[in-house]
């Protein structure tokens, strides 16, 4: 993948895009994005190049209402995803249309009023919170900063309702962070996230440090303010039993690349991309019978360095199928069927000929 | 883990008031279990009051089965286990009973426990870069535990633990040994400790959260060398996780654990196919599936998890429980054995 900045598309933008539509116009189109921070050269690391592609030819839309799910193992670059919408960390190359707008390489000024949009919501509830604010300061910042016309009473009557909407006593108000527990944080952070009423909200692990009772409560509540206020989503998880509840659509990441794409049932029910399948494969079912007769795709070593990736492509050296031609030629996103595209020469082979 | 070896009478109060509650030992259980913990209470003392981490908790290990324990944060379920090891934080007190193979080592000082842990019994814990030193090669480590614990030789320590790392998959284990901590991947290192674990070849290994800190491809490669080893080595193991799916796919029983203490246990299948407890019956429902298409709003468990320094008069989970009736919310209901091999601490009839 080669074509940065606003240029016209790579083909394998336009080839997974041409596949993978959401179900209605896209509020949110992201083409070609790549986050490439460069690293220091010489010295210690004189063998690596100076770039670490974090984030490197990403392309999607996403609707109104929808959900993508984002999925893959640290260091995918699934966070750095995340922040690069919002432009938290800048992108190095292509678009992030929000509304019609192209607003990759505004200036702050400029974001932030964008910004009033599109919110994020962190993995760590506690830590997410400043300690010395009390609850009804913390959900009230954004109102501080995007609507200083409003009036205490206004603002104080706004708190109290988005608390009660996340499932929080109003009579908590002048409570601290510390006084509560993780989920009931994660709900502090959720409303903070949901008091300008944005239009996207990006869920990095929302609910990965919480208790799987916990988790339920939460996820509930997540879709249930997508519903009532038509939110888009980009859930980023490492839980791929969570991602296929609470996601539309998912993108699988592999060292910064889209591995697979698609629509959730068709994407877990027939995985096509062997990242894909390795990974579905080895998360532990809670059904004893089934986890003990399945069989799992165990792949070795370790994901590789993203500072020195493989030719061709990423994944080849710990796929079971990988050719020589893998190493030659980067694999572009096959389609799959409607819906789905996976990059991989041999998605539609069991095992690869030669 | 036989269901007869529960102490159904360790109530927090007994344990309280009597000290050590009968060890499960003596209510007649076949064979003698590697590890038997009766009427287990242990305390913090902090500067907003004392904390009831764990509240009469019995239970016993037999030799070569995998117990999993299951709970969330605040369970208890990792502070058992530290009791056990004598390893509780210097404002914790534990009362009750730990016998290792019938040998009491509850306040055992730590000269004599050491003779124990570490050797018969070993322990991995969730981030190996904790457990093992950065200063120090991986080969001075584990020969270090073998020359303390087995007299061993220098020569001879080299390579058992040589041996040990090729036990554990580690490829080209002669020369990494050489290698220090941080120039393993995350799941080599936790291949490390295992092996450090089973250098001693104990007949009982803890594991606590062993897998937590994993990517999902990396945890299936150590789920799958845990299945391996615990055929190889016949060791006993506790697996202690709030992941139940890795509990299904090693354990052979359960023990589900709620505000310190223990309201569920039996068998693998009974209690993932018929969960008699309505929190172990909670916990499983909530879960999203990745082997199903269900989708729209998960069953809840309501409400959070109970406050250790106030824990309610009677049944623990009563505040969230949809079936808690008057005497829930008055007695506690001792864990009581309702079928062969399995034991729950509910007042309700069934589910």
């Amino acid at each position: 993948m080669s074509e940065t900045g606003t240029g016209p598309l790579t083909a394998e933008a336009d080839a997974t895009l041409a596949e993978t539509r959401p179900s209605g116009p896209p509020v949110l189109s992201v083409r070609d994005l790549q986050v490439h921070f460069p690293m220091p050269g010489g010295g210690l690391f004189r063998r690596s190049p100076d770039v670490l592609k974090a984030v490197d030819g990403v392309s999607f839309d996403l609707a109104a209402g929808e959900t993508l799910g984002v999925v893959g193992e640290s260091g995918c670059g699934k966070s750095t995803l995340g922040r690069a919408i919002l432009q938290l960390i800048p992108s190095t190359g292509g678009r992030v249309v929000w509304m019609g707008e192209d607003i990759a390489g505004l200036d702050d000024k400029a974001l932030r009023a964008r910004r009033q949009d599109m919110q994020i919501i962190f993995q760590d509830p506690l830590a997410s919170l400043d300690p010395r604010m009390t609850v009804g300061d913390i959900v009230a910042e954004p109102l501080d900063t995007f609507r200083p016309e409003m009036s205490r009473q206004d603002r104080r009557e706004a708190v109290r309702r988005m608390l009660r909407e996340v499932g929080l006593m109003p009579e908590m108000i002048n409570r601290y962070p510390h006084e509560f527990s993780g989920g009931q944080c994660q709900r502090i952070g959720i409303a903070r996230a949901m008091i300008l009423e944005p239009r996207l909200v990006i869920c990095d692990e929302p609910v990965s440090a919480l208790d799987v009772s916990i988790q339920s409560q939460i996820i509930n509540l997540l879709m249930d303010l997508q519903r009532r206020y038509g939110l888009a989503m980009i859930f980023i998880s490492h839980d791929l039993s969570v991602v296929r509840h609470i996601a539309h659509r998912i993108l699988v990441l592999y060292l910064g690349r889209i591995a697979e794409f698609g629509d959730r049932d068709a994407l877990y029910d027939d995985p096509r991309h062997p990242y894909t399948q390795a990974l579905i494969s080895a998360v532990p079912l809670p059904d004893p019978d089934r986890e003990r007769a399945k069989q799992r795709i165990v792949l070795h070593g370790d994901l590789p360095s993203p500072l020195n990736p493989p030719s061709g492509c990423a994944f080849r050296t710990r796929c079971p199928k990988a050719t020589h031609h893998c190493a030659e030629q980067d694999p572009p996103p096959y389609p799959v069927r409607a819906g789905q595209v996976a990059a991989c020469h041999y998605w539609d082979t069991e095992t690869p000929a030669g | 883990m036989t269901l007869s070896t529960f102490d159904t009478t360790a109530s927090p109060a007994a344990g309280h008031a009597g000290g050590p509650a009968p060890s499960p030992a003596e209510t007649g259980a076949p064979g003698e279990p590697v590890l038997d913990v009766g009427g287990l209470e242990v305390r913090f003392a902090t500067p907003d009051g004392e904390v009831s981490a764990v509240n009469g908790v019995s239970f016993a290990v037999a030799p070569g089965e995998t117990v999993g324990i299951v709970g969330e944060s605040g369970s208890g379920k990792s502070q058992v286990f530290m009791a056990v090891m004598g390893l509780l934080a210097a404002n914790g007190r534990a009362r009750g009973s730990v016998r290792y193979r019938g040998q009491q080592i509850l306040g055992l000082a730590p000269q004599r426990l050491n003779r124990i842990r570490g050797s018969r019994i070993a322990m991995i814990f969730q981030d190996p870069m904790t457990s093992l030193n950065p200063y120090l090669r991986i080969s001075t480590q584990m020969k270090e535990v073998l020359v303390h614990h087995k007299g061993m030789t220098d020569a001879d320590a080299h390579r058992e633990a040589v041996a040990m790392l090729d036990l554990v998959r580690i490829p080209e284990a002669g020369r990494r040994i050489r290698m220090y901590p941080h120039e393993f991947s995350g799941g080599m290192r936790q291949r490390v400790m295992i092996a450090m674990a089973l250098l001693c070849r104990p007949d009982l290994l803890i594991a606590d959260e062993p897998t937590t800190a994993l990517d999902v491809t990396v945890q299936a490669q150590i789920l799958d060398l845990m299945g391996d080893l615990k055929a190889e080595t016949g060791a006993a193991t506790v697996l202690i996780t709030h992941d139940l799916g890795v509990i299904a796919g090693l354990a052979d029983r359960v023990m589900v654990m709620y505000g310190g203490r223990v309201v569920e246990t039996g068998g693998v299948r009974d209690i993932f196919y018929s969960p008699q407890h309505p929190y172990s019956r909670g916990l499983l429902d909530s879960m999203p599936r990745l082997d199903s298409r269900r989708a729209g709003e998960l069953p809840t468990i309501p409400g959070q998890p109970p406050n250790l320094q106030h824990l309610p008069t009677g049944c623990a989970f009563a505040p969230r429980c949809p079936h808690a009736f008057d005497t829930c919310l008055a007695v506690d209901p001792p864990l009581e054995r309702f079928a062969e091999g399995r034991a729950k601490a509910c007042h309700l009839e069934g589910l």
